[in-house]
């Protein structure tokens, strides 16, 4: 046993890990639950499991096949985007859906069903799925498509890698001609602003995504920067695709996890005021090279480790049009009085485009995504309030970004739960699975595994 | 290095130079004994751009083999003119000490087979003068250890084989390169706890191809391994023999 944690480094729990190597192997046979864990960028405890063992995927992470021609990739799970995007920019193609970080891998994509800046246009991850192969601990291997064993197919997409493990699978890349992006940048003055910016920037813009100066109070609640952006069209042949894989990062690294006292209230308002003078002078529209557009936060390698030792929480909700501007109000206000101000605030516009997965996230309205230190107590009780909030609007919370939602919260948001449970393969479990659902702990003795907090 | 054979091509080592001489666009014949492995091996490679991958499944420790097996890898490719030795086991000391059979199975393994393959590979470069052998020995061969000395000494013995071989090919312009790993996350150490000494096999895999183009003779990878085993090698016999290493 050893004590791992995850992206948002709360909380830690004591497992156990062993490597997967070949996509041809059978499921190592071990005491108690396993669970697949790739890179390890859920930021709650989706990724952990406390007491059982985490199968790491790192290892299956061969190229299967590229087809130029069709841009469609196989690929072993545990390859990551990163690794896609150097073998498909040079060729002319893209993920068809990528999240703010580029070193997840495609089993997390799908085990999450994660979502970028282009739901409104693309959906989510999983639509652009083809088939993958799923091995269950009964040793049988099923292979899973819109068509074939759609049921297994439906329930992995979202599934929280809970259905057994993903071997490889088949993604349909999106062509592009250009790897910059034309990017724009809109001020807007509050949540109003914002809502209207979003509405006319839709149909005219593939990528959308906001920044939300979450310290404004009153009138400028909400207020912030819209970005959005199209794949620059073909005309920069001196800039071939051939070297566009080159990472445009600054290489800035957090060496150690910096001290409690470098993150308070004064801090995070000197940097949101200036986050937000700097980037609205800048020109608009702009040319930005597709990485520091899609991964800006990749460029500062370990940038979770400015919280410190104790960590951060994340927290990501939808909620839907009919009750998203109360609603809305309500999070930001709650997040801007209940304690350290979240960091890094983001508002984008889910569409209607309805995802393959049973258990999916991403559903039509406005998500919400705040990050705040771990304080303990304080910032939970903060959590659970923002959890209860959207609850009552009829939203729902990430679980790949959750370490805290209720029991009976996550039996609200995801109303396939029991049809999705009887797929659930019998010798996989998570720390986040038995900590929503109580009544299914498989081990009870598990629950004390958690290690708690310095 | 254009057109390679990689032995041992499903052991860590070997799939991260693999990917790397892809990417460059070699053309590959990858040895080794698990055809599936083998095969997820192969189309990695050619999804990374290598213009041609053939594989073949083989126990290496079948010596009598190695002739049709070096024929076959010239003829898939067309000639060869590099060669990379990446199979190896690490075995069990105290099974070595305790059996005879756990010992000659890693003798054989990691030096007789090697030996065997490189006669074969050696007289084919030497007549056509040209080509590099690339071959993974150990720091381990540097000095018998109570912990591991049979690897050792297999490795060991493989060094100093490498040593003659350069020395009789030199004058045909072949070269002849020894890497000499420390520490390698891979699954062969996977039951050893790790440390700050450790380097991930794609660490390693760039060294020996840095290694292979400037035609070195003996490189540690990583580089400090060579003040390591410089410190190691300088211990007086009398003082070592009663260190626990």
């Amino acid at each position: 046993m050893s004590t791992s944690d995850s992206w948002g480094r709360f909380p830690r729990v004591e497992q156990q890990a062993r490597a997967l190597v070949w996509r041809s192997d059978a499921l190592p046979r071990v005491d108690g639950p396993v669970l697949p864990h790739g890179l390890g960028r859920s930021y709650g405890d989706s990724c952990l499991n406390g007491g059982g063992t985490v199968l790491l995927t790192a290892g299956l992470d061969r190229l299967i096949d590229f087809d130029p021609a069709t841009g469609v990739v196989r690929c072993e799970s545990g390859v990551s985007l990163d690794t896609l995007l150097r073998l498909a920019v040079p060729r002319g193609w893209f993920l068809p859906v990528t999240p703010g970080t580029k070193f997840v891998t495609v089993g997390g994509a799908i085990a999450n069903d994660v979502h970028g800046k282009n739901h409104h246009r693309a959906g989510t991850f999983g639509r652009h799925v083809r088939r993958f192969e799923l091995v269950r601990s009964d040793g049988s291997r099923r292979m899973c498509s819109p068509e074939e064993n759609a049921d297994w197919f439906g329930a992995t997409i979202g599934g929280l890698g809970l259905t057994g493990l993903v071997t490889w699978a088949e993604v349909q890349l999106t062509p592009i001609r250009n790897p910059f992006v034309v990017q724009e940048t809109v001020p807007f003055e509050n949540l109003d602003g914002f809502m209207r910016v979003s509405a006319e920037s839709e149909a005219d813009h593939d990528f959308t995504m906001s920044w939300v100066d979450c310290l404004a109070r009153g009138r400028k609640l909400g207020r912030g920067l819209f970005y959005r952006g199209n794949f620059a069209p073909t005309q920069f042949d001196r800039l071939p695709l051939a070297r566009s894989h080159l990472s445009h990062g600054s290489g800035l690294a957090v060496p150690v996890d910096l001290p409690g006292f470098c993150l308070n209230r004064l801090s995070v308002s000197a940097f949101n005021f200036l986050y937000y003078h700097r980037e609205r002078t800048k020109p608009s529209p702009r040319l930005v090279h597709y990485d520091p557009f899609f991964y800006p936060l990749d460029s500062v390698y370990g940038w979770n480790r400015i919280y410190g030792r104790r960590g951060f929480l994340q927290f990501q909700c939808v909620v839907p049009h009919a009750t998203a501007r109360d609603a809305l109000k309500e999070l930001l206000e709650r997040s801007a009085r209940g304690g350290l101000p979240s960091f890094l605030s983001v508002l984008k516009t889910f569409g209607d485009l309805p995802s393959p997965g049973w258990m999916s996230f991403p559903r039509p309205g406005y998500t919400l995504a705040l990050d705040f230190a771990n304080r303990g107590e304080k910032t939970w009780r903060l959590v659970e309030e923002l959890d209860r909030v959207t609850r009552e609007a009829g939203g729902a919370v990430y679980p790949a970004k959750d370490a805290r939602m209720s029991p009976e919260s996550f039996a609200a948001y995801f109303p396939q739960r029991e049809r999705f449970s009887a797929y659930i393969d019998p010798a996989f479990s998570s720390s986040f699975w038995r900590r929503v659902n109580p009544a299914s702990l498989p081990l009870p003795s598990l629950e004390g595994r958690q290690v708690s907090i310095p | 290095m254009k057109k390679v054979i990689v032995l041992g091509a499903t052991s860590a080592i070997a799939q991260a130079t693999v990917r790397l001489l892809a990417a460059r666009g070699a053309a590959l014949y990858l040895v080794g004994r698990n055809a599936a492995n083998l095969e997820a091996v192969a189309r990695d490679a050619t999804t990374r751009g290598a213009p041609k991958v053939e594989f073949r499944a083989l126990d290496l420790n079948d010596c009598e083999a190695h002739a049709s097996l070096v024929e076959r890898a010239w003829q898939a490719l067309g000639e060869l003119d590099g060669a990379v030795l990446a199979h190896g086991v690490l075995g069990d000391q105290a099974e070595s000490q305790r059996s005879w059979a756990a010992t000659e199975l890693v003798l054989r393994t990691n030096f007789l087979s090697a030996a065997s393959l490189l006669t074969e590979l050696a007289n084919r470069f030497e007549a056509q003068k040209a080509g590099t052998l690339v071959v993974i020995s150990s720091v381990a061969g540097d000095r018998g250890r109570q912990s591991n000395y049979v690897y050792g000494a297999s490795k060991g013995a493989l060094t100093v084989f490498l040593q003659g071989l350069r020395n009789r090919l030199a004058k045909s312009g072949v070269a002849v390169v020894t890497v000499k790993p420390g520490f390698v996350d891979t699954p062969m150490t996977a039951h050893v706890p790790k440390n700050k000494l450790f380097a991930s096999p794609e660490q390693v895999a760039r060294g020996l191809l840095k290694a292979a183009d400037g035609r070195k003779n003996e490189v540690y990878v990583p580089g400090f391994w060579a003040l390591i085993m410089l410190i190691i090698r300088s211990i007086p016999e009398p003082v070592f023999k009663r260190l626990k290493l």
